[in-house]
């Protein structure tokens, strides 16, 4: 059986901005992984993400839970997530959810990290 | 009632029994997905089949206390495939089959919503002392029939 996991990693764009890349699948077993990632950076004062899910081959419910609970932390302290991802499915998924009209998703990182500026 | 699966053809079944723990839901939508790939669904039908089988057992993880085992039985119907999901937790109706609102976002509730979105018919049957069986549809395209 394929291993299931979810690799992270974060750069950062004009010390302000932070690109957090995820790569593998989301769901019960690795959201929790992706929640304290992201959790530790708000701790730390990162209120502003661009989150890479092009390399996301899967997201259930569990997922969308950490990205809104993402959001709504951050927009306690006036921050904003933006999205990357060029996948159908993924897309699918926000839209049935109506996530859509929550996130802004864009095709590049480039064009999620300008929007945040 | 489920209607859309041709009753009294012959159905085969294939069951995965799988621990009620997060690392095992994945061969359980994997498992879905290679018996979905046999009977010719397109691959957004098997994207959608791999997520409705895992909300479904996620649902069981997170709501049915003292349940150890999720049983997920596929049956093969003509014109679709029937995906059961049981477990034989403790769990209110209210908790286990409660959709979300979509006015408001928020943490939870999106996986009984996605089940419902996503499958052609979806029963939940909540039994107060052997658990819950969450039934569900999903018909096959006309091409791959």
């Amino acid at each position: 059986m394929a291993r299931v996991d979810i690799n992270m990693q974060v750069r950062s764009v004009n010390g302000s901005i932070a690109v957090v890349s995820l790569d593998g699948e989301i769901d019960v077993y690795t959201s929790p992984k992706v929640k304290d990632f992201i959790g530790k950076l708000i701790d730390k004062g990162t209120y502003t993400f661009a989150i890479d899910l092009q390399n996301v081959r899967y997201i259930d419910s569990t997922g969308l839970g950490v990205l809104i609970g993402g959001l709504k932390r951050v927009r306690e302290h006036g921050g904003a997530v933006t999205l990357v991802s060029t996948n159908p499915q993924t897309r699918k998924i926000f839209d049935i959810t109506g996530l859509i009209k929550v996130f802004d998703i864009y095709d590049s990182v480039d064009d999620a990290v300008k929007a945040l500026k | 009632m489920m209607q859309a699966r041709e009753i009294g053809a012959e159905a085969p079944e294939i069951e995965v029994r799988i621990p009620s723990r997060p690392e095992w839901v994945a061969l359980a939508r994997l498992s879905v997905a290679t018996v979905a790939a046999r009977m010719h669904f397109n691959v957004d039908e098997i994207a959608d089949l791999k997520l409705a089988v895992a909300e479904a057992c996620t649902n069981a993880i997170q709501h049915a206390r003292e349940s150890d085992e999720i049983v997920i039985t596929c049956r093969i119907y003509s014109n679709g495939l029937q995906i059961c999901v049981r477990d034989f937790g403790i769990g209110t109706e209210a908790e286990r089959i409660r959709s979300r609102d979509l006015g408001e976002p928020r943490v939870g509730g999106l996986g009984v919503y996605l089940i419902r979105a996503l499958m052609d018919e979806v029963e939940y049957s909540v039994e107060a002392e052997s658990g819950t069986v969450l039934m569900m549809f999903k018909k096959l395209g006309d091409s791959a029939r």
